[in-house]
């Protein structure tokens, strides 16, 4: 028995066990990012949620151009961050796509609905009388006073409507005008003078940020142009928890089996790589967490599948292991010449699982892109454990002299 | 070596192999040409609406409500006695929305446990783009294994690839399994992982042809690899299915047709590695050697 050696295997068992608990069980309440598969986000086919494609149509009024579907872009987000969502998603995809990803919320057909409809941009007087609309608004800017450096907003009307808004001025000096997006006020400036040409400031404001944040609302008041749904899905938060719970019980179950397999098979190194199962599952979990990555139903079942394939290289290498004590070789250079041997097949063959990952990475769109995600992690990081660490323990084991019948070998 | 008995040759009982595929690709592809896939929603555009009642409920009261919407003919599935899968045209928002208030009144409060919508420009781009990824993918290993082995041990692995998506696409279409884009993912995994299978076995194969006997013919060769490395074939094929076999008993009915068919495609790869890529590769090695001399002579 050779006790440093022993003593380190130890070690190594005892710090991977330690791991494993702090990585599921919330043992230290306080320590926010412990379990650390709470960080690990999920998707929203796991967490419920809304995922739509938006399309910009062209009408009659108006055409899509490249500003009115960032315009259109600025609106839904501000009409999002209404819902008090946290972390949305809002991408523009190709030349008029819009994608919108709300996660955990309680009525998403009634969001779908918000999101869509056109707003309504209305400049009353102070009876409540509608003088304009957002129609009859060209733009609105942000800038900067020339003469003062107050931060202020232009609005510039359309002919007809500068037409009004120069009566409407005229009438209502030293009085507000109210602005009012989808009936709630957005600005009440009071009105200086007569403005006879369509173009007025509204000022003052704290800084630039400030008068571009509302030159945006006014800017974008209506959707400047029209939205179609062009694909959405919708997942409840209670579906997306059964799906979850269902996954995880059957992914304990395929780990068992594994595992239970593996010793069967291959006695003392299939424990061996269970143990190196095991560390390779947490390092996987970790990069996840790490690496922020959405967790889909998919995605979790490309992960449990990447466990079935991580102990093929150990498999690989201890087929070939075994053939060499057959062959006659003493269980340390049998080992080595098992892993070297194997090394080649388990590179070339994992290869063309990472380009099969890639080519769904780069086609595939949603939980596909997270099928494809947690492969691909699976596979980089099963030829380390299965690698590496195997050889590393098995080395360990056999040089600690705890085991020395070749048969818990498998030989 | 010990434990050196070998029950079967692999090499000269290939017809054999062959006429085992051709006898399970065969009705698939008549049913593919004659019924075609189910393809879901993902594919063709449509509405989908995974419902639970709060009472038991039963499909003929759901169709009754669906018949005032013209939707008589929608697709409803019950699972359990308060869960419902509807699948129609695809529905405006407006529609969407009165046909789960109209459900909710008239059967006693429902809860929309998924409601997707798929329009069908999205639908045919979907179907595009997953064809696209095949192909893309296809060519890119071919392009691999020329490179790391020989061209015609890629092209040897394509087809039995392409034998492995046939029967998973046969068996698909047989039973009108619904297809949607977790499918098109199965099918990309299954190429990635049946690949691996055929690559392991020719590493093998260009191992011993380097450590060649004399007087070793290539038929042996490749028979001889093929045992050696066919206890991994097995056992991997095992760990995986074991994994996948759990999901598919336990796992949620999201996934389940995706599992299905990485089940399917998994078996049929571990198949067409062992039996189907490295004969056809002896097949076309035999071909070349046999029409070497022919083209010294013209």
């Amino acid at each position: 028995m050779k006790w440093d050696k022993l003593l380190k295997l130890i070690v190594i068992i005892a710090v991977v066990a330690v791991v494993a608990i702090l990585a599921v069980k919330p043992v230290i309440p306080d320590v926010k990012w412990l379990p650390f598969t709470k960080l690990i986000k999920q998707g929203l086919d796991i967490q419920g949620g809304v995922h739509v494609v938006l399309e910009a149509q062209d009408t009659p009024d108006s055409p899509v151009t490249p500003d009115s579907v960032k315009r259109a872009m600025a609106v839904i987000e501000n009409r999002v961050n209404a819902f008090g969502v946290a972390e949305p998603i809002i991408q523009q995809q190709g030349d008029r796509r819009i994608i919108v990803e709300l996660a955990g919320i309680k009525d998403p057909d009634e969001a779908v609905r918000n999101m869509i409809k056109t707003a309504y941009l209305e400049f009353k007087t102070e009876d409540g009388t509608t003088v304009l609309t957002g129609r009859q608004l060209k733009t609105a800017t942000e800038g900067k006073n020339p003469q003062s450096g107050v931060a202020e907003v232009n609005l510039e009307f359309e002919p007809d409507g500068a037409k009004i808004f120069a009566d409407v001025t005229a009438a209502n000096v030293g009085k507000p005008i109210y602005i009012l997006l989808d009936n709630q006020v957005l600005q009440a400036p009071n009105v200086k003078e007569p403005i006879p040409n369509g173009k007025a400031q509204i000022s003052p404001y704290e800084s630039l940020e400030a008068a571009h944040n509302v030159a945006i609302l006014l800017r974008s008041g209506a959707l400047p142009v029209k939205l179609d749904v062009m694909e959405k899905r919708t997942v409840g938060p209670t579906l997306g928890a059964d799906s979850l719970d269902k996954s995880i019980k059957a992914g304990i179950a395929g780990l068992i089996a594994i595992l239970v397999f593996m010793v069967l098979y291959y006695r003392l190194p299939g424990l061996v790589a269970d143990f190196a199962l095991i560390t390779y599952a947490l390092i996987v979990l970790l990069i996840f967490a790490a690496l922020h990555v959405t967790m889909t139903l998919p995605g979790i079942a490309g992960f449990l599948l990447s466990l079935g394939m991580a102990v093929d290289a150990n498999v690989i290498i201890f087929e070939r292991f075994r053939e060499e004590m057959w062959a006659g070789k003493t269980l340390r250079s049998a080992i080595d010449a098992g892993f070297k041997r194997a090394f080649v097949a388990i590179f070339d063959s994992n290869v063309t699982t990472l380009i099969a990952a890639a080519v769904l990475y780069y086609f595939g769109t949603g939980p596909i892109k997270g099928f494809a995600v947690t492969l691909s992690i699976g596979i980089l990081a099963s030829m380390f454990t299965a690698i590496t660490m195997t050889r590393y323990l098995l080395h360990l084991v056999a040089g600690s002299n705890l085991v020395r019948n070749a048969k818990m070998y498998g030989a | 070596m010990l434990r050196d008995k070998k029950p079967f040759h692999f090499i000269k009982l290939r017809k054999i192999w062959y006429v085992i595929s051709i006898l399970v690709i065969v009705p698939g592809i008549i049913s593919l040409f004659s019924q075609g896939l189910n393809l879901g929603i993902d594919f063709r555009g449509g509405s989908l609406l995974d419902l639970r009642f709060n009472q038991p409920t039963e499909v003929e009261q759901v169709r009754g409500v669906l018949a005032d919407f013209g939707l008589e003919g929608a697709s409803i599935q019950r699972s359990g006695e308060t869960d419902f899968l509807i699948r129609t045209r695809e529905l405006t928002e407006d529609e969407n929305l009165t046909i789960v208030q109209n459900l909710d009144q008239k059967l006693g409060g429902v809860t929309v446990q998924r409601n997707e919508r798929v329009g069908p420009v999205i639908g045919q781009e979907l179907l595009r783009k997953a064809l696209l990824a095949l192909g893309v993918a296809s060519i890119l290993m071919v392009v691999y294994i020329a490179w790391r082995f020989e061209f015609k041990q890629g092209i040897a692995a394509i087809i039995a690839l392409l034998h492995d998506t046939l029967v998973i696409l046969g068996i698909f279409s047989i039973f009108q399994i619904e297809v949607d884009s977790t499918f098109v993912a199965a099918v990309l995994t299954i190429i990635g992982y049946s690949i691996n299978d055929t690559i392991v076995i020719f590493d093998r194969i260009r191992e011993n042809m380097h450590n060649r006997k004399k007087g070793e013919v290539l038929e042996d060769i490749i028979n001889n690899s093929l045992w050696q490395t066919l206890a991994r074939s097995i056992n991997t094929v095992l760990t995986v299915i074991l994994v996948l076999v759990a999901l598919f008993l336990l796992g949620g009915a999201t996934i389940h047709n995706m599992v299905l068919a990485l089940l399917i495609g998994v078996s049929s790869g571990a198949y067409s590695s062992i039996f189907n890529a490295s004969p056809l590769w002896y097949d076309f090695k035999k071909v070349e050697e046999r029409s070497k001399p022919r083209g010294a002579r013209a």
